[in-house]
């Protein structure tokens, strides 16, 4: 392995931008890492090599005209989750649906990430549609966790997350509907954020879950997390939910926390976030994590969010309604597939949705289309909408008593592929805790806290602040990091074994 | 389209003997006609069941006393959001069509839309 692979996407930059490395070398690293690992991994679903390293030429063309960097992460490679559209590679959302589909427009967010001459090495494997928690419901195969491989790389953003584990990219952006950048972060030993819903652009997302999903940055620490949030963060135009307010200054944020004191900041734990359903690694981590915050001079406050508890059920009543009524749009029509079974178009509609969806998609378009009809409605969807309201205000309640929340991301670590694939609630089961600040919308973030006793595997810490409240949360996810790693000798990932072949 | 149009079927016979009673396999097919789903007899099976246990945990939403609750859609609370009214390229004929599954003559070709009697 390069130890060009090994550096953090912050040193990779000064390295690229003192002209010590050129990016073409670092792209070059990168893929052959993909090359050498990613058979046994499956992190990709799409490889952009040509263009990879065409990117990287124009990065060091301007860096040798003395052209300053277009941003602070100029050439250095990142890992797309392949729900974003890009017009030069394919965009399939782990789908049958969307096989080979070459989209006419860049996501804003792909935008963004080429204005910086940010390196795209490829698309990464999820869950179709964003549905899942194991990155096996995709239709290209599962994504093996470089931890070990016989498990789970979490999901839907299964395929970033491993990348960032392999060392395949220093950089990747996932998207968050119920936990997919989170737990895929936790169960990896890796950094997912969940920005403010309405920090990143939606545009040109293929939607999940409109009013829930998110984009938001991943990493192999909180630094680099922090500078690509920059990036990708900020107002768009061509998507109206996105908020038109300044970006908080998290590069800042997170530099501050770095330098390990947490006096004055108040951490809230949530009572209804931990004990019964999470696995004893996970507890004695992050009852350990506590120790380690109010080590650095943060004050721990116990928080009560009552209607938590009632998170999961809200979130299958309206994410499956909104999914329902978003994946109408695949009819065989316009683009995607279209399988020429029956006579009429309804036929054709019906043929071409029952090949090109899988179970977990057909799964939640039949819940959607049930919880949104007339009679049930307001005993399910409207019942929801209610919930999530009192989840909210749980929220700014917790927000009057604590500048951030914490709780395990996860219940438990990385579970054996297979182990709940047949078994859609216990999957379900897996968002417990990250559920919540998608129905409020606030943000959240996974940071790595160690390895479970039991197993030696990752467990995430999560960290959840109010709407735009990034600074903070990003501020006490470097204090802890640079905590734990002082603490431990090094970082968690450097702890990640080879990936045997 | 009258296969369609009737209440959700209620059919206590089919349910399994592990049911919650929350929803039934003829229920599951005409919820599957509805989202233009032709899933076969094997997966109704199997969906019956899961989305019985599902149903039958997120059903938990009722037991929240939220009568003077207002609803949240959006976890943002927004206005219209309007945007300048300017000229802006789009996407030309030839890029949306080559999309598509099946383009003739600048359209989207696409199956039959209306029955004989229409």
């Amino acid at each position: 392995m390069s130890d060009l692979t090994r550096l953090t996407a912050a040193e990779l930059a000064t390295r690229i931008h003192t002209g010590d490395v050129s990016a073409v070398e670092a792209a070059q690293a990168h893929l052959d890492r993909i090359a050498e690992v990613d058979g046994e991994v499956h992190a990709f679903l799409h490889v952009g090599a040509e263009a990879a390293l065409a990117n990287a030429a124009l990065v060091d063309e301007a860096i040798k005209a003395g052209t300053a960097p277009a941003s602070p992460l100029a050439g250095v490679p990142l890992a797309l989750k392949d729900v974003f559209t890009t017009v030069d590679m394919p965009t399939t959302c782990g789908s049958k649906m969307l096989e080979g589909w070459r989209p006419p427009y860049d996501a804003t967010l792909t935008a963004r990430l080429r204005a910086a001459g940010i390196t795209i090495m490829g698309k990464t494997n999820m869950d179709e549609f964003a549905m899942g928690s194991s990155t096996e419901h995709s239709a290209y195969g599962p994504t093996r966790n470089p931890w070990d491989l016989s498990r789970i790389p979490g999901g839907s953003g299964g395929g970033s997350a491993a990348a960032l584990a392999a060392f395949e990219a220093p950089l990747a952006i996932g998207t968050d509907t119920g936990g997919s950048i989170r737990q895929p972060a936790a169960v990896t030993g890796t950094v997912g954020v969940k920005p403010t819903y309405g920090g990143v652009s939606r545009y040109g997302l293929v939607a999940c879950a409109s009013s829930l999903d998110q984009g938001g940055p991943c990493a192999r620490t909180v630094l680099d997390a922090a500078l690509l949030h920059e990036v990708i963060a900020g107002h768009d135009p061509l998507d109206s939910t996105s908020i038109d307010a300044p970006v908080p200054a998290v590069v800042e944020a997170a530099r501050i926390g770095a330098q390990g004191d947490l006096s004055g900041v108040r951490i809230g734990v949530v009572r209804e976030l931990g004990g019964e359903g999470y696995q004893p690694g996970v507890r004695a981590s992050f009852d350990a994590a506590l120790r380690r915050l109010e080590k650095l001079g943060a004050e721990i406050v116990e928080v009560s969010c009552p209607h938590f508890e009632y998170g999961l059920a809200a979130y299958y009543l309206i994410l499956p309604s909104e999914v329902s009524s978003n994946l109408a749009r695949f009819d065989a029509m316009r683009y995607g597939l279209r399988v020429d079974k029956g006579a009429s178009a309804e036929e054709v509609m019906a043929a071409t949705r029952e090949a090109g969806f899988g179970p977990e998609a057909k799964r939640r378009i039949i819940l959607g289309t049930y919880a949104l009809s007339s009679g049930y409605y307001d005993a399910y969807y409207g019942q929801a909408q209610k919930v999530r309201t009192l989840i909210s205000r749980d929220f700014a309640a917790a927000f009057e008593q604590a500048d951030v929340l914490v709780s395990p991301t996860a219940p438990t670590t990385a579970f054996p592929i297979g182990e709940k694939v047949d078994d859609p609630l216990a999957m379900y089961l897996n968002d417990l805790a990250t559920i919540p600040t998608n129905l409020a919308g606030v943000a959240g973030m996974s940071v790595p806290s160690g390895l479970a006793e039991e197993d030696g595997l990752p467990v995430g810490l999560q960290v959840m602040a109010p709407a735009l409240g990034e600074a903070v949360m990003y501020r006490v996810g470097a204090a802890f990091e640079a905590a734990r790693d002082a603490d431990e000798g090094g970082p968690l990932i450097a702890r990640v074994p080879e990936v045997a072949k | 389209m009258p296969a369609d149009s009737g209440p959700a079927v209620s059919g206590p016979d089919s349910r399994g003997p592990d049911s919650t009673g929350a929803i039934s396999r003829d229920e599951v097919a005409h919820l599957a006609r509805l989202a233009r789903l032709a899933v076969t007899d094997d997966e109704l099976d199997v969906f019956a069941g899961q989305l019985d246990v599902i149903l039958g945990a997120v059903a938990r939403v009722g037991e929240v006393a939220a009568e003077d609750i207002p609803p949240t859609s959006h976890a943002v609370p927004l206005q219209n959001v309007f945007r300048p009214d300017v000229r802006r390229p789009g996407l030309s004929q030839e890029q949306t069509l080559a999309c598509a599954p099946a383009a003739e003559e600048g359209r989207f070709r696409v199956p039959r839309i209306l029955g004989e009697e229409q």
